[in-house]
């Protein structure tokens, strides 16, 4: 029988100092939701340990005595995936910063999980490398929460997401344990464990070493700008884009709401402000003449699918101001309403148009503003529901229009999530995707790496669907 | 063995068929070999066998992996063979496990799109084998590992479950990620049936330029066109047994649109003097086939992940330790693929050696009783034992799919 978060503090004050133990109600409520406002769980304590020895120490005590505990980053999340109930202990990592080496020859760096994603980039930047998996959080999450969420972003079209950049994984396993996953090279020792890690949730243990892999920096960057009448042909020209062979860096797409909200911000990039949807089109490479070659064929083939207009650029400055709409796009749209759901599903590219208008319906059904800012080149869509939180009857309204967005995206062959993952939002949705056996399968490995189901429990795989597993209890 | 072949043979027949029983046995493994008809079959046979304490052998083509590895009843997944989806416009594909990767080729270039694997061995081998070995070839440099080409995937478990992972879109994060986990891990954790596939455009331009020389020199170009920043498909140093040729040769290969691969050959041009020399299309396919099948023309093949600053060093590791005679590297990314003779103690050694330098050998192909003796990965790294054989448990709980993943302690 545990004994209870609270009665570990002295203990966690003596490993970590009393300044990185929160027990004051005002300090807990601080960390009671991530990103996502529509779930709610104050910890029962904070701790914060601020070096590797110091993490391990924490995993260690809490494992002696049985206590649950939930891992997090930045706590910029949008599936409820890094709260922790009265029960557990938050492990907040981002005081765990440091960038443990950087391997220029070799393409790699070996970071802390707290290390701000954008700020690994910058420190790889003079050696004329970066890392490239971008989430729009970028200036704010960690490398540590976007290996928990294999998170994306926009270049991820181009460049992959999380877990193609990650070689080699030092993690403390719930028990206390420490394992080393992978090596520098990439290449596993054994089974892909680091593949399995990445993406877990934070129910698999914590990564206390992370090394990453860095890629060149582009020496040609050209960026257009497409307007469009309709969705629906912004849409089939995303398709055309992608069936055309040519692989854009990023391919993101904005609709009207959207654009709106970032014209009436400090974010304004110059969007037009009638247009139905704009996408955002970067081309890279390392030959200036290569790169405009494609970057032409591209406007050319946006012209032939209706674009309204195309504005093209290589100038830093001007490309920069496009992108800022786009990164601050939640950020503009947060201005609209008191609340906002970020939605997060995948669809095949060519069936985004029927979904576009499918969602559109579903909103109108419900009475409920939503916009969509989203990767169109992947296919993963972002739609956002501008709601108060405090009136329940739209509340419920947003719970059953987010319902029926997943229906729709499972309808046409996607699934729940692209790369915000699960957490507590999506878990009543997995049944929708994976049968009970898919599922025992994930809970099987789950207790593979916590027998106890101590780390972030509660998360991922609704347990209730499980179909019997071997060794599951 | 052969009466219980027999005895195993007939309750297989009663189970899928007379047809599922393609060889009464004993073969070489020492059993019947049986090929369902379908994921559903694979899941009853799996099923029955983990009833009935039979160990199993799964094969795909058999030109791979050799086939004395003792069992009660190969499984062989060569009617697994349709390609149930290709969408051309979305770049995915759907395949069964058994079909061969030359038809799949075939059968996605007739839709216009190219599935960028060109793993070491036969043309036909099956794409479940490359996926369960993850053997990628020279294309990794360009196009990254085999578990980057893949969406999702069906497995089945040890105990007969089937199993979805994954999906059929480019990015998915509901739920752990299994494929990964599936995906090099040499059957451990159950038999692949269907595999959801990333493609890409079939290429405007595909263009192989190849330099003679010897390995240092040639390792020297490799290091000045990777730090000029080439885009290369594929950037592969292969020894002269492989390459067929008197001295070592560095074959760069080009893809994309016309304009690229021209920009890229310009850069190339400059990068060496002017001494690549440009294949015609018939000489590069031959060039890259011949790499491919003299990977597995003896008897031991093996991988070694490197840093890419230490594929120089280990190259001359490997020469000292067990020859370079058939080896081929990808410099850019630190990879390096052998073929040979090679006892389980020398195999064991390298092992060790290449440990201490963070450099994982995996055993990709070997007789059974070298298999078995050294493991296709080894003794796990301290903490990972425990995590390996968990997993091994919870999806084949019998142990009954015979692989060598448990072995080779030494």
């Amino acid at each position: 029988m545990s004994p209870g978060p609270l009665s570990l503090v002295p203990e966690l004050q003596r490993l970590i100092g009393a300044a990185h133990v929160r027990t004051a109600l005002a300090e807990r409520h601080t960390y009671a939701t991530d990103s996502l406002p529509t779930h709610r769980r104050t910890p029962a304590l904070v701790a914060l340990p601020g070096t590797r020895d110091e993490l391990i120490a924490v995993v260690r005590l809490l494992a002696r005595h049985g206590v649950p505990f939930v891992p997090r980053g930045a706590g910029t999340g949008l599936s409820g995936g890094a709260l922790a109930g009265h029960d557990a202990v938050l492990v907040v990592l981002t005081r765990l910063s440091r960038i443990l080496r950087l391997d220029a020859a070799n393409r790699l760096a070996v970071v802390e999980p707290g290390v701000v994603n954008v700020k690994l980039s910058a420190a790889a930047r003079p050696h004329g490398l970066h890392y490239a998996p971008d989430p729009s959080s970028q200036t704010a999450c960690t490398i540590g929460g976007n290996v928990a969420e294999n998170a994306g972003g926009p270049h991820c079209l181009k460049y992959g997401v999380t877990s193609q950049h990650i070689l080699a994984l030092e993690v403390v396993l719930p028990d206390g344990g420490v394992v080393e996953l992978g090596s520098p090279g990439g290449e596993p020792w054994g089974p892909d464990l680091v593949g399995v890690f990445v993406g877990s949730e934070g129910c698999f243990g914590i990564a206390t070493r992370i090394t990453v892999r860095l890629v060149p920096l582009p020496r040609a960057i050209h960026t257009l700008l497409a307007d469009f009448d309709a969705l629906r042909t912004a849409g089939e020209a995303v398709s055309a884009i992608i069936a055309s062979g040519v692989v854009p860096a990023a391919l993101e797409m904005m609709d009207r709401p959207c654009i709106q909200a970032v014209e009436d911000s400090v974010y304004a990039a110059g969007y037009p402000r009638d247009a139905a949807a704009v996408l955002l089109v970067e081309l890279d490479g390392n030959a200036e003449a290569a790169v405009a070659a494609e970057a032409d064929a591209v406007a050319r083939m946006l012209r032939e699918r209706g674009a309204r207009s195309v504005r093209a650029t290589a100038v830093p400055a001007e490309r920069e101001r496009l992108w800022q709409g786009r990164k601050k796009a939640f950020g503009a749209l947060g201005r609209l309403s008191r609340d906002l759901v970020v939605q997060d599903a995948v669809v095949p590219r060519s069936a985004l148009p029927a979904v576009l208008e499918t969602i559109a319906r579903i909103a109108e059904t419900h009475g409920l503003v939503v916009s969509n800012v989203f990767h169109a080149g992947d296919g993963n869509l972002h739609p956002n529901i501008s709601f108060d939180a405090r009136d329940r009857a739209m509340a419920e309204r947003v719970e059953r229009a987010s319902a029926e967005i997943m229906a729709a995206c499972i309808a046409a062959g996607g699934t729940i999530t692209g790369e915000h993952g699960v957490g507590l939002d999506k878990l009543r949705y997995m049944p929708l995707v994976f049968g009970g056996d898919s599922l025992g399968a994930m809970r099987g490995v789950r207790r593979v790496f916590d027998p106890a189901e101590r780390a972030n429990p509660g998360k991922v795989v609704p347990v209730h669907a499980c179909r019997e597993w071997a060794g599951v209890a | 063995m052969g009466r219980r072949g027999v005895s195993i043979a007939e309750r297989v027949r009663a189970l899928l068929g007379r047809e599922a029983v393609v060889d009464a046995g004993p073969d070489a493994a020492g059993g019947p070999r049986v090929a369902p008809e379908s994921p559903d079959g694979v899941a009853l046979l799996l099923g029955t066998a983990h009833e009935e304490g039979w160990r199993v052998r799964v094969e795909g083509a058999g030109t791979w992996l050799p086939g004395d590895t003792p069992a009660d009843l190969t499984l062989a997944t060569r009617r697994l063979d349709r390609v149930p989806a290709i969408h051309p416009q979305d770049l995915v594909a759907t395949a069964e496990a058994g079909i061969g990767l030359d038809a799949l080729r075939q059968r996605l270039a007739d839709r216009g799109v190219w599935l960028a694997l060109d793993p070491p061995g036969l043309p036909g081998r099956t794409l479940g084998s490359v996926v369960a070995t993850a053997t990628a070839g020279p294309l990794r440099g360009g196009f990254g590992p085999v578990r980057d080409h893949l969406l999702g995937m069906t497995f089945v478990t040890g105990d007969g479950r089937l199993v979805q992972a994954g999906g059929q879109v480019m990015k998915n994060v509901a739920g752990y990620d299994l494929t990964r986990l599936v995906t090099g891990s040499f059957g451990a954790f159950g038999v692949i049936v269907l595999v959801h596939l990333r493609l890409r455009v079939l290429p405007r331009a595909d263009s192989t330029h190849v330099l003679e020389g010897a390995r240092s020199d040639l390792m020297q170009i490799a290091e000045e066109i990777r730090a000029a920043g080439g885009q290369t498909a594929a950037l592969e140093l292969v020894s002269p047994a492989l390459a067929r040729r008197a001295d070592w040769v560095l074959g760069v290969r080009l893809v994309g649109s016309a304009a690229a691969v021209e920009t890229e050959e310009t850069a190339l041009r400059a990068a060496a003097g002017g001494r690549f020399a440009p294949l015609r299309a018939d000489q590069a396919q031959a060039f890259w086939r011949h790499a491919a099948e003299g990977n597995a023309a003896r008897a031991v093949t093996f991988r070694v992940g490197g840093l890419p600053d230490a594929t120089d060093e280990l190259q001359d590791l490997l020469q000292h330790q067990v020859g370079d005679e058939r080896v081929s590297a990808s410099p850019g990314v630190g990879a390096i693929r052998w073929n040979g003779e090679c006892s389980a103690d020398r195999l064991l050694r390298l092992r060790r050696t290449l440990a201490a330098l963070e450099a994982p050998l995996t055993v990709e192909r070997a007789p059974w009783e070298l298999r078995h003796a050294v493991g296709h990965f080894g003794a796990y790294r301290e903490g990972a034992g425990p995590l390996v054989s968990g997993l091994r448990g919870t999806f084949d709980p019998g142990h009954r799919i015979v692989t060598a993943i448990d072995t080779g302690a030494g």
